[in-house]
C-alpha cells in the first residue's frame, strides 16, 4: 500500500485550487491512503476545505506562527519530521510547490520527480522536459520515499463533500531564523484567477502597448474570462509577471483560450497544451500558434477584438 | 562579501526544437547548438553587476558537465567572471548528485552568495538551487527578480503566482534568477580573447566523493500527444458560430 502525503498550499486562510488536484493525481495511485498536511498559523479553516476533498482520508495540522508564511527553509525540516511513514511527498508544482519541495528531497536524501503529468505506477510517471516537446518516463526506486510535484493543468480537481478527520500534530524539528518574510504584493484584479478560471484571454507582443491591451480586458469581462499574457508582452511591461503563461511561467488548462496576437512560440504553447479549445486570433496566417489552435482566424487583432466583444453582447 | 559563486548549465540552445530519439532513449544532441541555460546567464548577469557595483571582490562560475563545458565556461569567463571550475565528469549526474557536488564547491570556496538559474531548459526541473541551500543549511530564495544587498543580509523580490513577494534572507545564501532580474550584456570580441587566460580548473567529479544517492531510472522517451488539427473560420461571425456549435458561448 501507498502512503501518501500532500502538502497544501494555502495564503493563510484558504486551500490553494492546485490541492485538490494534487489530491487528484495522487488518487490515481493504485491502493493508496492519501492525507493533506496543513502547516499554517491558524490551520482550521484551511483543515476544513482540506478535509472535504475526495479520497482524502486524514488531514493533519502543525499550527506554528513561523509557519504564518510559506517560506520553504522552515516549513521543510518540518514536513521531513512528519513524511517518516510515508511512501510519497506530493506537493503542486506552483511557485510553492517548486520552491518547497526540492529542499524537502534533499533533507531526505532523495531525488525529486518535477510535474508528474501522468501514473503508470506508484513508482512510475511521466513528466514533460524541454519545454514540452518531449515526455519521459521517470522509475523511482521502491526502497525510498518519492517526492514529487504534480503537474496541475493534467488533472481536474477531485470532488468535495468529503469530511476526513483532522488531526493536530507536533514535531519535532529545529526552525531556522535565516530566512523572513517581509510583504507579498498580490496583482489586483476582480477577473478570475488565471489558474483556475473556465475560459482566459491572452495576449501577446503584438497588442503593443498597456493601453491596448484593454481590449483584452475588455473581452475577457464580456466573458467572465480570466486574463493571461506571453513572456513578451510581461517583458514589454504590458502587465504584470503573475499573468506570464508558458514554460517559464504559469500552466494552465481552462475550457476555452483565446490567444490574441500570440505567435506561438514552443514556450508558450506548453503552457496551454490542456486547455480544452485553443482560439487564435492573429495577423499572421502562418504563425505556428494556428497549428495547436481548434478555432483559427487570421486577420488584425485591433479590427477583430473589438468587433468580437461586440458581437458578445 | 568576498565571493559570488554561479552555477552554469550547458544545455540545448533555446532556439532548437529537440526531438526523441527514433528507439526513445534519449532526444538527438548531436550537431546541436549548445548554450548557457538562459536563467545561468541572468544569474551570472546579476553577480557581475554586483561585483561591478563594489558588492564583491571575485565571481567564479562553476559547471558539471564533460569536457565541452568549458565552451560554456569560457564564454562566463568572458562575460566577466574572474575564474572558472568544471567538475568533469562523462555520465549525467542527476539533480542531487550535482547539488552535493556543488555544496563540496561550496565549502572550498566559502562564498557570500550562490547564483543559479531558476530552472535549465531542458529537463525545468527547477530544483538545483533549493537542494544546494538544503544540503548547506541556507536560506533560499527562488525567482527573484530583485537581489538588494544590506552587509550580512539580502532583500530578495520574488516572482510568485500571486505576484510579487519580498523576503529577507542571512547571507550567505542561495538565490534563483527569473527572467526579469537584469537583462545579460553581449560579449565582445577583445573579451573572449582576455577569457582564454583566465584560469578554467578542472576537478574530476569522481574525486568530490559524492554519494549518487537512490537513482531514478529515465526508461523512455516520447513526443508529447498532438492536438488534432483544427480549423480556420472567416470572420467574426464564424467564430462567434464555432463557439457556439462547441457549447463555449
Amino acid at each position: 500500500m501507498s502512503r501518501i502525503l500532500v502538502i497544501a498550499e494555502h495564503d493563510g486562510s484558504t486551500l490553494n485550487a492546485s490541492i485538490a488536484k494534487t489530491v487528484a493525481c495522487a488518487a490515481q495511485i493504485e491502493n493508496a491512503e492519501i492525507d493533506v498536511l496543513v502547516l499554517a498559523d491558524t490551520a482550521a479553516p484551511i483543515a476544513t476545505e482540506a478535509a472535504s476533498l475526495a479520497s482524502v482520508s486524514r488531514v493533519l495540522t502543525i499550527e506554528n506562527a513561523a509557519n504564518a508564511h510559506s517560506l520553504a527553509a522552515l516549513l521543510a525540516p518540518q514536513i521531513v519530521a512528519a513524511a517518516q511513514n510515508y511512501t510519497h511527498v506530493f506537493g503542486p508544482s506552483t511557485t510553492f510547490g517548486k520552491d518547497l519541495m526540492p529542499r524537502v528531497a534533499a533533507l531526505l536524501g532523495v531525488n525529486q520527480i518535477s510535474d508528474i503529468m501522468s501514473v503508470a505506477g506508484s513508482h512510475e510517471f511521466k513528466r514533460p522536459i524541454y519545454a514540452g516537446n518531449v515526455v519521459v518516463t521517470l522509475n523511482a526506486p521502491a526502497d525510498v520515499i518519492v517526492v514529487a510535484t504534480v503537474r496541475t493543468a493534467s488533472y481536474k480537481a477531485v470532488e468535495t463533500g468529503n469530511s476526513a478527520p483532522i488531526e493536530s500534530i507536533t514535531v519535532d524539528a529545529d526552525l531556522p531564523t535565516h530566512t523572513r518574510f517581509l510583504e507579498a504584493q498580490a496583482g489586483s484584479s476582480d477577473r478570475p484567477d488565471l489558474q483556475t478560471a473556465a475560459s482566459v484571454v491572452a495576449g501577446g507582443r503584438a497588442l503593443g502597448s498597456v493601453e491596448n491591451f484593454d481590449l483584452i480586458y475588455a473581452l475577457a469581462d464580456k466573458l467572465g474570462a480570466g486574463v493571461g499574457a506571453t513572456r513578451a508582452a510581461v517583458d514589454a511591461g504590458y502587465v504584470a509577471n503573475e499573468l506570464q503563461v508558458g514554460q517559464t511561467g504559469k500552466i494552465i488548462a481552462p475550457d476555452l483560450y483565446i490567444a490574441i496576437g500570440i505567435s506561438g512560440a514552443i514556450q508558450h504553447v506548453t503552457g496551454i497544451k490542456d486547455a480544452g479549445t485553443i482560439v487564435a486570433i492573429n495577423k499572421d496566417e502562418e504563425a505556428p500558434i494556428f497549428e495547436v489552435a481548434d478555432i483559427g482566424l487570421a486577420g488584425d487583432l485591433f479590427t477583430i477584438v473589438p468587433e468580437l466583444t461586440e458581437a458578445l453582447g | 562579501m568576498d565571493k559570488i559563486l554561479v552555477g552554469l548549465k550547458r544545455v540545448v540552445d533555446y532556439n532548437v526544437r529537440v526531438r526523441v530519439k527514433s528507439d526513445g532513449s534519449g532526444v538527438e544532441t548531436d550537431g546541436v547548438k549548445m548554450s548557457i541555460n538562459p536563467f545561468d546567464e541572468i544569474a551570472l548577469e546579476e553577480a557581475l553587476r554586483i561585483k561591478e557595483s563594489g558588492g564583491a571582490n571575485e565571481v567564479v562560475v562553476v559547471s558539471v558537465g564533460t569536457s565541452e563545458a568549458q565552451q560554456q565556461l569560457r564564454t562566463g569567463l568572458a562575460m566577466g567572471a574572474d575564474r572558472a571550475i568544471l567538475i568533469a565528469t562523462d555520465d549525467a549526474p542527476d539533480v542531487l548528485s550535482c547539488a552535493r557536488a556543488l555544496h563540496e564547491i561550496v565549502n572550498r570556496e566559502d562564498p557570500g552568495l550562490v547564483i543559479v538559474g531558476k530552472q535549465a531548459i531542458d529537463d525545468d526541473n527547477s530544483q538545483t538551487g533549493q537542494m544546494l541551500a538544503a544540503l548547506w543549511g541556507r536560506p533560499q530564495a527562488t525567482c527573484a527578480s530583485k537581489i538588494e544587498l544590506d552587509g550580512d543580509k539580502a532583500i530578495v523580490t520574488r516572482e510568485v503566482d500571486i505576484g510579487i513577494e519580498k523576503i529577507e534572507v542571512d547571507l550567505p545564501a542561495v538565490v534563483t534568477a527569473d527572467l526579469r532580474l537584469n537583462e545579460p550584456r553581449y560579449v565582445k570580441l577583445p573579451d573572449i580573447m582576455k577569457a582564454k587566460k583566465k584560469p578554467l580548473d578542472e576537478i574530476a567529479f569522481a574525486e568530490l566523493g559524492v554519494d549518487p544517492g537512490p537513482q531514478i531510472a529515465h526508461s523512455s522517451y516520447e513526443p508529447p500527444s498532438e492536438r488534432a488539427k483544427g480549423v480556420m473560420v472567416d470572420d467574426v461571425q464564424g467564430l462567434v458560430t464555432a463557439l457556439k456549435d462547441k457549447g463555449l458561448l
